[in-house]
């Protein structure tokens, strides 16, 4: 064995991380967002009070089956764009009569059949293994499930434009955005567990609302239409700034080469 | 703008930062012409193409494709043209007529399936319709590329070393395919290669460019004689080393 050679190669993955700052941030990005979000679980366990006990599993796999939602449109819109960049693809579909939107709906709808089936199988199971019933939610899963969509949506928009003005070295980010705003949605506790300044940026997110709305239910059988209402205003103002983001990151792309680049590299 | 002019390139530009990739680049490309564009690596042919096929924006300049503005008319031209370029693919995981049925839809061809059986069989990959992309052999690859290109019928083809991973009697083939094509249903066809018998056998005209700006214009023939060359490869390498002295006509 030559260390020589292991540290030549050692030296190639530094090089490699050296040249995509999401690489470099990925390294502290992961462990801090699963501290944050465990160790907040961990204190409204700890400050739950013993009427909210029997409430706290049917709050977690409620939070799981939304958060799922959320995460799976997101990843409807990245990764079907990133397949037809690591396929080599993304040039014939774009020197093709498709425009964007359609490219970004197509996306979108694909997202929305898989949401469709992991949502099926989830409730299913959720009900068989743990008898939670999803359905208890009654009216409010529609309007619910709507915006996490919306929000998914917009977020797989963003991270698109992203990865478009970036490259494949920001592909990392197709999965890390969603985690980026976990710890902040307040999906598997309140956002009474969290410190004010947090709250600030909570409530400035339209997920968070459907799960305090969601845990609502679930303790009171009835929820307060604020909650819905600044999800769907939010999610309305998510949209139009993904919209402008991911059009403007187009642009931008179509200055600099950056599709042919994308699509051949 | 004569009916007969399917693409005018007119002073075309692209700067990246300090580098002028593309210099006032004008041309033209009549109907049922075939036009070979030729440079050496980082001539900006690359660029031209990109810009042509709508994916980069020129820092000035106008491009006209079949009359009409093509950032102006972005889908109504495209869906009139295609491409076929060696650096990209068909995804690799799906069946070879389940890609091409995807774009021949995309195109709005209406006969998609005969449609599809006919090129396969044309360019010889028929026995491949039920196969995997991925695992085609590169130049049975090129073929499909070739295939996917051709689908839509179209008026004006853009090909981007159409012939670089085939065997010499399957580029043969393709060119000869090409020139039928052309001549039975006036295709139109812009064609980069580096392989230069390719661009005598094929080419109707080529577009010589160097660091940018188009220093050549002419038949194949025509533009060895003007440069006392013996042939295009020749030329092609005095260009690409002593691009300068040819732009300053010492040796017409």
């Amino acid at each position: 064995m030559s260390l020589h050679r292991v540290w030549i190669l050692v030296l190639r993955y530094v090089f490699i991380y050296r040249r995509s700052w999401v690489r470099m941030l990925e390294i502290l990005f992961w462990p801090t967002m699963e501290l944050l979000v465990w160790g907040y679980v961990t204190r409204f366990i700890q400050r739950a009070g013993q009427g909210e006990l029997p409430h706290l599993i049917t709050f977690l796999i409620g939070a799981m089956i939304f958060w799922d939602i959320l995460y799976r449109s997101q990843q409807g819109i990245t990764l079907s764009f990133l397949e037809d960049v690591w396929t080599r693809n993304l040039l014939n579909i774009f020197c093709g009569p498709v425009r964007l939107a359609e490219y970004i709906l197509g996306a979108f709808l694909f997202g929305l059949l898989r949401v469709s089936v992991t949502l099926v199988f989830l409730i299913v199971l959720a009900w068989v293994l743990y008898q939670f019933d999803l359905f208890a939610l009654g009216f409010y899963l529609v309007p619910f499930v709507a915006n996490l969509l919306v929000l998914g949506l917009a977020l797989g928009m963003m991270t698109t434009a992203i990865i478009i003005r970036y490259g494949q070295g920001a592909e990392a980010l197709a999965w890390g955005v969603p985690f980026l705003i976990q710890p902040f949605a307040a999906v598997f506790y309140p956002v009474s567990v969290l410190p004010k300044p947090m709250q600030v940026i909570a409530y400035a997110i339209p997920c968070t609302h459907v799960f305090e709305g969601m845990r609502e239910v679930i303790r009171s059988g009835a929820m307060s239409w604020s909650h819905l209402g600044w999800a769907v205003g939010l999610n309305v103002i998510y949209l139009a700034v993904a919209m402008w983001l991911l059009v403007r990151m187009f642009n931008v792309a179509l200055d600099h080469g950056l599709i042919a680049k994308l699509g051949t590299e | 703008m004569s009916s007969d002019v399917i693409l005018r390139v007119d002073e075309l530009t692209k700067v990246f930062g300090d580098l002028v990739a593309v210099d006032r680049l004008s041309f033209s490309l009549s109907r049922g012409e075939i036009v070979g564009l030729l440079g050496a690596n980082g001539a900006g042919k690359t660029t031209a193409l990109h810009m042509i096929l709508g994916v980069l924006r020129p820092t000035s300049g106008r491009i006209e494709i079949f009359g009409r503005d093509l950032h102006r008319h972005r889908i109504e031209v495209l869906s009139r043209m295609n491409f076929s370029s060696v650096d990209v693919n068909l995804p690799a995981n799906l069946r070879v007529w389940q890609n091409l049925w995807i774009f021949a839809k995309l195109y709005g061809v209406q006969d998609t399936w005969s449609r599809m059986d006919r090129l396969l069989e044309l360019l010889e990959i028929g026995h491949l319709r039920n196969a995997i992309t991925g695992h085609l052999s590169s130049g049975e690859q090129t073929r499909l590329n070739l295939c996917k290109a051709l689908l839509n019928d179209p008026e004006l083809l853009l090909l981007d070393e159409p012939t670089s991973s085939l065997d010499p009697d399957i580029a043969d083939k393709v060119r000869k395919l090409l020139r039928r094509i052309q001549r039975e249903r006036g295709l139109s066809i812009l064609y980069t290669s580096h392989n230069m018998r390719d661009i005598e056998e094929v080419c109707d005209r080529i577009l010589f460019i160097h660091r940018g700006r188009l220093i050549a214009e002419g038949p194949p023939q025509r533009v060895i004689q003007q440069f006392r060359h013996r042939n295009l490869e020749e030329l092609f390498i005095h260009i690409a080393r002593h691009g300068e002295v040819v732009v300053r006509g010492d040796e017409v």
